[in-house]
């Protein structure tokens, strides 16, 4: 009998999930007693630009719509964090809240002029226009950002410090960006989501039907900006300091390719690609000052060749071997 | 606020210069998309790389005192066969794909050109000597300018005149117009519209680097300078009207002199008057000044 509703509690993935769950409790304590502090470290950064890559992906794996400006929200949650946690000492946790929420205004703004004319290249074009613009008032609003010296010393309370090991702010962080993918999960699992990948798949049907187009592509854009920032909070509770950088569009051209090379039609793709990019990322910048080259270069290579991901060969590899689909 | 009228007098031409170079690059941007329906985010790439091809060139021609004039010459040619190759090996694997995976491609040429200008010229800040005959001042109306400037100006009337006659007299210019309009029929009457694309690809690029070698004389060539110019060309031709040739030109002239008097009143953010006109565009007039009509 083929079932139309999946199993949610098949067996199988049940399993999958329990040990999912065990691998990443376990991970840091195996990496203290046979790594080094650092791969916890490496670890950490898997999880933040994993967040960072799943809230993108809503917007070009979902939404269809390409945003070059990421890096923005990424880095106004982080500046915000910081500024909240320097200028006006606020207690960490309100501090937590506030920064995304800074993020999805501007996600909100940005998001109101970029989705106001259709086409994929306005949206292109103006995504990377603002967040170039948010750059450069951060580099150079001295007075309140330290321009390109950027906020160091960070106060970030003990629970979390990453002064002696990275392995709480480590937990920390797999059950901020755990709550925060399982509401992603939800979103794209939701009438909402659907409505917006009908809209991917074709606009015109779907504003036949009576769909706002606009308005879920604005919702889900300030959705994607909100948790980015969320991303970006915790890179400061990691790194304790934050400077223009975290703003810059390279940061938004990786993000991309965290997508792209993971797989962006596959939900857990991002996550993937995540994982790939900060590695490597460890791994080559010791060797070669060209990360940016092999950033195109891959990138090129993925949109001529496996547009679908890495992830995504996984997934049709398992459909064409199994016969039946995941989900 | 007493401003100066012989400042305000000042600032128009050096806005005006800008709004020349602004001109070059972004009637490149815009045939592109006009022709091909592909916004080039790497546009700025190859101005940059014709402005470092101009450092080069003058050094290589060191001892000739027409070494500036051999760059102008040369270097756009060498950006165009850089953008002619890039056209035919990658861009014309992906025209029958989807959108966003063009526009991804271009996009990976910002970062693989930028990292190739670092491997070449190194993160140094290079400058490039105006040509002898042009680097002394001229005074108009009690002000002294570089008669660079008047150069640039030059620069950029002779461009739009080219670029006019072009469009409207040549075979080629009434190709390109054809094939923005019905890229089918133009097939079907037999000519090839890829050798189209990779010539408006090549045209684009040469103008490109064209700004790029024009303005060499005027900066000092950085490794960030194609990001920088790229977003003042995205939003001249967000105001100008994705695809119109005289949108450019006129969003160019408007953007340039708003910049140059935006610098007076607020020196440091002087680009946020340039996305406030932008967004204005955007809210009341979304084709652009002179676009056409784009769906709602």
């Amino acid at each position: 009998m083929t079932r139309l509703v999946p199993n949610r509690f098949a067996p199988s993935k049940v399993l999958t999930a329990v040990l999912v769950v065990a691998f990443l409790i376990i991970l840091p304590l195996c990496l203290q007693r046979w790594g080094s502090e650092y791969y916890i470290y490496l670890a950490s950064k898997v999880i933040i630009w994993s967040l960072f890559a799943m809230s993108f992906n809503l917007v070009l794996g979902y939404g269809g719509m390409m945003s070059f400006g990421h890096a923005a929200f990424y880095g106004l949650g982080a500046y915000s964090c910081a500024l909240l946690l320097v200028k006006a000492a606020w207690p960490a946790p309100a501090a937590f809240v506030a920064a995304p929420l800074i993020a999805a205004l501007a996600g909100l703004v940005i998001g109101y002029f970029s989705v106001r004319i259709m086409g994929i290249f306005y949206f292109a074009v103006l995504t990377l226009s603002f967040s170039q613009l948010i750059y450069i008032l951060v580099f150079k609003w001295r007075s309140l950002t330290l321009g390109d010296d950027g906020i160091q010393g960070v106060p970030v309370p003990g629970y979390i410090s990453t002064l002696d090991s990275y392995v709480h702010f480590y937990y920390f962080a797999l059950i901020i960006a755990a709550i925060c993918i399982f509401i992603l999960w939800k979103i794209t699992r939701s009438p909402f989501g659907l409505v917006l990948r009908s809209a991917r798949e074709n606009p015109d049907r779907a504003s036949f039907i009576g769909v706002d187009l606009r308005r879920y592509r604005l919702a889900a854009f300030t959705v994607s900006a909100f948790f980015s920032g969320i991303a970006g909070a915790l890179f400061v509770f990691m790194e304790t300091s934050v400077s223009p950088d975290v703003l810059k569009w390279s940061i938004s051209g990786e993000v991309i390719l965290m997508g792209l090379l993971g797989g962006m039609h596959v939900f857990p793709g991002p996550i993937v690609g995540a994982g790939i990019m900060v590695l490597l990322n460890s791994f080559l910048t010791s060797y070669t000052e060209y990360w940016a080259l092999f950033i195109g270069t891959i990138l090129i290579l993925s949109v001529l060749f496996f547009p679908q991901g890495v992830a995504g060969i996984a997934y049709e590899a398992w459909q064409k071997y199994f016969g039946r689909s995941l989900s | 606020m007493d401003i100066d009228l012989s400042i305000i007098f000042a600032q128009a031409v050096s806005g005006l210069c800008r709004a020349m170079i602004l001109f070059l690059l972004a009637s490149g941007l815009t045939l592109v998309f006009g022709v091909m329906r592909v916004v080039n985010f790497a546009h700025g790439s190859f101005y940059m790389v014709g402005a470092y091809l101009a450092y080069t060139l003058t050094n290589y021609f060191a001892a000739s005192p027409g070494r500036f004039w051999f760059a102008l010459l040369l270097a756009p040619c060498l950006v165009s066969m850089l953008g002619g190759i890039v056209e035919y090996c990658l861009m014309r694997r992906i025209y029958d794909k989807d959108h966003l995976l063009q526009i991804l491609l271009t996009y990976a040429l910002i970062f693989v050109l930028g990292d190739l200008a670092k491997m070449i010229w190194g993160v140094d800040l290079r400058i490039v000597e105006a040509p002898p005959v042009l680097s002394g001042l001229v005074t108009v109306g009690g002000h002294s300018f570089p008669a660079y400037y008047f150069f640039i100006i030059g620069m950029g009337i002779a461009v739009a005149c080219g670029m006019w006659f072009m469009l409207r007299y040549t075979t080629f210019g009434k190709l390109m117009r054809a094939s923005a309009e019905h890229r089918d029929m133009v097939a079907m009457l037999g000519y090839n519209v890829g050798t189209i694309f990779t010539a408006v690809f090549m045209m684009a690029t040469w103008l490109g680097g064209l700004a790029g070698v024009v303005i060499a004389p005027t900066v000092r060539l950085s490794l960030g300078m194609d990001m920088e110019i790229i977003i003042e060309c995205f939003l001249v031709v967000i105001v100008g009207g994705l695809g119109s040739v005289w949108g450019a030109l006129l969003a160019a002239l408007i953007t340039g002199e708003l910049y140059a008097m935006g610098i007076l009143v607020l020196e440091k953010y002087a680009m946020t008057f340039l996305f406030v006109l932008a967004g204005a565009v955007i809210l009341l007039r979304p084709s652009g000044l002179l676009g056409r009509r784009v769906r709602q």
